[in-house]
């Protein structure tokens, strides 16, 4: 049984962006989906700085240093693209006008629960970012991340034991081994990775899953091609 | 007639006093008035209270003035940004403090004073550590907290280009936080790359409009 990879977790999670949508993409994993966005799809990307229309990596030669994006990497925008200022940025991502919040996380619960802003390390200060308002407005808020963390324990857990971003509010998420749905009768589990079981699955999640009757096979490209957004 | 240009930096930052809040515009070193934090740093004001989306990056502005001591006080979303050594020891030395606000609950907070409005509540950190204290209401079955409005006494504000009446434009994602803060201040300075004769800005490009700024200096090249 072979986990996704990063790519192929970010390519997941694009083929769920519809056509036409307006969406976040939080930093790290999340930020590779707009790279997979399938051909012939318009999907238009907001960066929490300002840009409405963001572009990919700018090409050697070609960067902009008045172009940078919410991890303050080098980035462009795509023609029909605009600038707004940050309290307008905001107004989109907390007033519901995003249709999908893609986001990293470090725990998720039972209920939706997202913790992603802070572990609590002493030594350094705690920094929130736009984290929590990303959390709240959109219409979809989706969480990308490993199934596990890295000593093997659970990262969807019964109730989150790191300080809450939001609570309630993810409503699908998509790790290295599965996809599952956020729902108020619980999680259900619509696709898993080839040769992976329920059974085996439940090992790695703390609350109860179920497995949905139309679930599928996971199975994404070995090697995702990666596109120009 | 009207001229808010002023010849140097130092006339720009004159007369900002010990304890003022100082809102320092820009998002990691983009858009950020590194000439105004300079001068205000040879000005010497101190006690001051900085708003801003970050903390300062290695020893030049914001840092600088942290490095100094002269901050008293960092409110900000996201202070671990570059290299914001200048914060970090500031903040393990516990010679400043830190308010942490969700970056979209501070950029309303000031558009919320500019607006002339006594607050807001917000879905936004409800039922989080970060909203702990706050004042709380259930609107339309969901949790909000109360924030209050944010105001500055002086904003640094670097614009691109600007005309003698104080209209600002900006480039690109450097625009960020400039404009809200332009807005949300009792004096509100700008540092622009060029200025140009009244009636050369598209009227309907114009982001900032000449009301809300009172000092501009020309510092760069930018053209």
């Amino acid at each position: 049984m072979i986990p996704l990879t990063r790519e192929q977790m970010a390519w997941r999670a694009a083929q769920d962006l519809p056509e036409g949508a307006y969406v976040n993409l939080g930093i790290g994993i999340p930020t590779l989906a707009a790279s997979y966005v399938p051909a012939g799809r318009e999907v238009i990307f907001h960066s929490e700085n300002g840009i409405l229309g963001m572009g990919p990596k700018p090409e050697p030669g070609k960067e902009d240093p008045y172009m940078v994006d919410a991890g303050k990497n080098l980035t462009t925008l795509v023609a029909g693209g605009c600038f707004v200022h940050h309290a307008d940025a905001f107004l989109m991502i907390r007033g519901g006008h995003l249709d999908v919040s893609l986001l990293g996380a470090f725990e998720v619960s039972e209920k939706g629960d997202l913790a992603n802003w802070t572990t609590e390390d002493p030594a350094f200060p705690p920094g929130v970012g736009g984290a929590m308002d990303l959390a709240v407005g959109a219409k979809a808020i989706r969480v990308i991340m490993e199934h596990t963390s890295k000593n093997g324990e659970p990262r969807i857990l019964n109730a989150c034991t790191y300080p809450l971003t939001a609570a309630g509010c993810v409503k699908r998420i998509y790790t290295n081994l599965a996809v599952i749905d956020v729902t108020p009768q619980g999680l259900f589990v619509i696709e898993m990775i080839p040769g992976m079981t329920l059974e085996k699955l439940q090992t790695l999640t703390e609350p109860n899953l179920h497995l949905a009757s139309h679930w599928q096979v996971l199975a994404p490209p070995e090697a995702p091609e990666a596109r120009a957004a | 007639m009207i001229d808010k240009q002023v010849k140097t930096t130092a006339d720009a930052v004159a007369g900002v006093r010990d304890g003022s809040t100082v809102l320092v515009a820009g998002f990691g070193a983009v858009g950020v008035a590194d000439n105004l934090l300079d001068a205000l740093h040879e000005q010497g004001a101190r006690e001051l209270t900085i708003v801003a989306n970050n903390s300062g990056n290695g020893d030049y502005g914001l840092a600088r003035l942290i490095n100094s001591g002269r901050v008293r006080k960092v409110i900000c979303s996201y202070p671990r940004s570059g290299d914001y050594s200048a914060f970090l020891k500031a903040y393990r030395a516990n010679s400043l403090e830190l308010e942490l606000v969700p970056q979209g609950t501070i950029s309303e907070r000031m558009r919320c004073h500019a607006a002339g409005l006594g607050g807001f509540f917000s879905p936004v950190s409800a039922g989080t550590k970060l909203g702990e204290g706050k004042e709380t209401r259930e609107i339309d079955g969901r949790l909000h907290v109360f924030e209050k409005p944010l105001k500055g006494d002086v904003a640094l504000i670097k614009a691109n280009k600007a005309d003698r009446w104080g209209n600002l434009t900006y480039i690109k994602s450097a625009r960020n936080f400039n404009p809200v803060m332009a807005m949300a201040a009792e004096l509100t300075v700008v540092e622009v790359d060029q200025v140009v004769e009244l009636g050369e800005l598209d009227p309907e490009a114009v982001v900032t409009p000449s009301i809300f700024v009172d000092r501009v200096v020309v510092v760069g090249a930018n053209v």
